[in-house]
C-alpha cells in the first residue's frame, strides 16, 4: 500500500506499525524523532502500538540543535 | 515620532515598499526584539535587525568568541577572538546602524534569569545552541506571551517555527522534552554548514519584521525545513498538541524550570 513520508509517496507491506516504518526508512535514532500521523503527533508509547493505513500522512521531526554550536 | 531626513534616505528602500512605508518604519525604530545566543543564528539575525532599523535589540550570550565560531558566526570577527560575545555584536550592530539601542547581558539563559528579560521584548529570536536552552526559550516566552521563532541547525540541515505562545503550535506540541542524553550530536561533534546558519538565522530575522509590522504569513502551525544538500524547503504543516505539558488541556509545566543539558559526552557517544 501507498502512504505519504514526509512528503514523498513510498510503498509499504500492508499492516507496519510506526517502530516498523522508522526502522524500513533506516532512522537510525528513533529517539530522535517525532511522529505526527495525519495532523496528530503521537506518542513515543503508540510508535510500537500504531498501525500505519493506506494513504496516510506521516511526518518524522527531527531534534535539532546548533545555532551558536558548543 | 517622525522620520529625519537622514532616517528616510537610510530606510528608503523599506519606506518604498507599499506595506512597510513611513509608518511601518517608524513602528520598527519602537519595536524591541531580544536575541538569545550571538552565536550562528543570532550573527545574520543581529546585523540585519539592526540594519533595519529595529530600535531596541537585545543579545543574550555568556560566551567568548573563539576562533572556531569565525566559519559562520558572521557578526564576530577574526580581531574579536577571545572577546566577550555580546560586546562583539553590539560593536557591530551599532556599527552599521548607530542610531538603534542595543542592550547587551552577559549571562546564559537560565530559569532564574530569562523571564525578567523576556518580558521588557515584542519578539525572541532563538538563536540557542542546546536543548535545555530551546525548552526553556519555548516555556519562558510561554509564561510571558512573547511570540519568538524557535530555530535549529545541523549539518546540511535546519528547520525553524514561529510561535505566538498560547495561539499556535509551540516546540513542546512538537517534542515534549529533551532528548535523551548521549544520543544528540551536537554542531562540533557533527559539523553544520556555516552559510547554512545565516540562511536560517535570516529567516528568522524575517519572521521577527513580518510579526512587528502585522505582515504577510507567519510561520505559526507549520515548521519550515530546509536542506542545502537537496535545496529543498518543506512546509510541513503542525497541530497544536492537546497533549502538549506546555500549553495543552491539562499542563504540567506551571513553572520555569532548566532542563538537564543533554549533548554527547564524546567519550560516550552513540551518534
Amino acid at each position: 500500500m501507498n502512504l505519504v513520508v514526509n512528503g514523498k509517496n513510498t510503498d509499504i507491506t500492508d499492516g507496519l506499525t510506526v517502530s516498523e516504518l522508522l526502522t524500513k526508512e533506516d532512522v537510525k535514532m528513533p529517539q530522535m524523532v517525532s511522529v505526527e500521523l495525519n495532523g496528530k503527533i503521537l506518542k513515543r508509547s503508540e510508535f510500537e502500538t500504531t498501525r500505519l493505513r493506506a494513504d496516510d500522512k506521516v511526518e518524522f521531526l527531527y531534534y535539532m540543535g546548533g545555532g551558536t554550536c558548543l | 515620532m517622525s522620520l529625519t531626513d537622514k532616517q528616510i534616505e537610510r530606510y528608503s528602500r523599506h519606506i518604498i515598499l507599499e506595506q512597510v512605508g513611513g509608518a511601518g518604519q517608524e513602528k520598527l525604530l519602537t519595536s524591541k526584539v531580544l536575541i538569545i545566543g550571538a552565536g550562528g543564528l543570532g550573527a545574520p539575525a543581529g546585523l540585519y535587525l539592526a540594519a533595519a532599523g529595529v530600535g531596541t535589540i537585545g543579545i543574550v550570550d555568556g560566551d567568548n568568541v573563539d576562533l572556531s565560531n569565525l566559519q559562520r558566526q558572521i557578526i564576530h570577527h577574526t580581531a574579536d577572538v577571545g572577546a566577550e560575545k555580546i560586546r562583539s555584536a553590539e560593536a557591530k550592530m551599532l556599527a552599521i546602524n548607530p542610531e538603534i539601542r542595543v542592550k547587551a547581558y552577559k549571562q546564559w539563559a537560565k530559569a532564574d534569569n530569562i523571564r525578567q528579560i523576556i518580558r521588557d521584548y515584542d519578539f525572541v529570536i532563538d538563536g540557542t545552541d542546546n536543548f535545555a536552552a530551546k525548552f526553556l526559550v519555548n516555556d519562558a516566552c510561554y509564561f510571558e506571551k512573547v511570540p519568538f521563532s524557535h530555530a535549529g541547525i545541523l549539518r546540511f540541515d535546519g528547520q525553524l517555527i514561529t510561535v505566538l505562545p498560547g495561539e499556535t503550535t509551540c516546540y513542546r506540541c512538537i517534542f515534549d522534552g529533551p532528548p535523551p542524553a548521549n544520543a544528540v550530536p551536537s554542531c562540533s561533534q557533527a559539523g553544520v554548514l556555516g552559510v547554512l546558519a545565516g540562511v536560517v538565522g535570516s529567516l528568522q530575522a524575517t519572521e521577527a519584521i513580518k510579526c512587528l509590522l502585522g505582515l504577510g504569513d507567519l510561520l505559526t502551525g507549520t515548521l519550515l525545513t530546509y536542506s542545502a544538500l537537496s535545496m529543498d524547503f518543506r512546509k510541513i504543516s503542525l497541530n497544536r498538541n492537546p497533549e502538549c505539558p506546555l500549553c495543552g488541556d491539562d499542563p504540567k509545566i506551571t513553572e520555569l524550570k532548566d532542563e538537564e543539558q543533554t549533548v554527547c559526552d564524546p567519550n560516550n557517544c552513540e551518534c
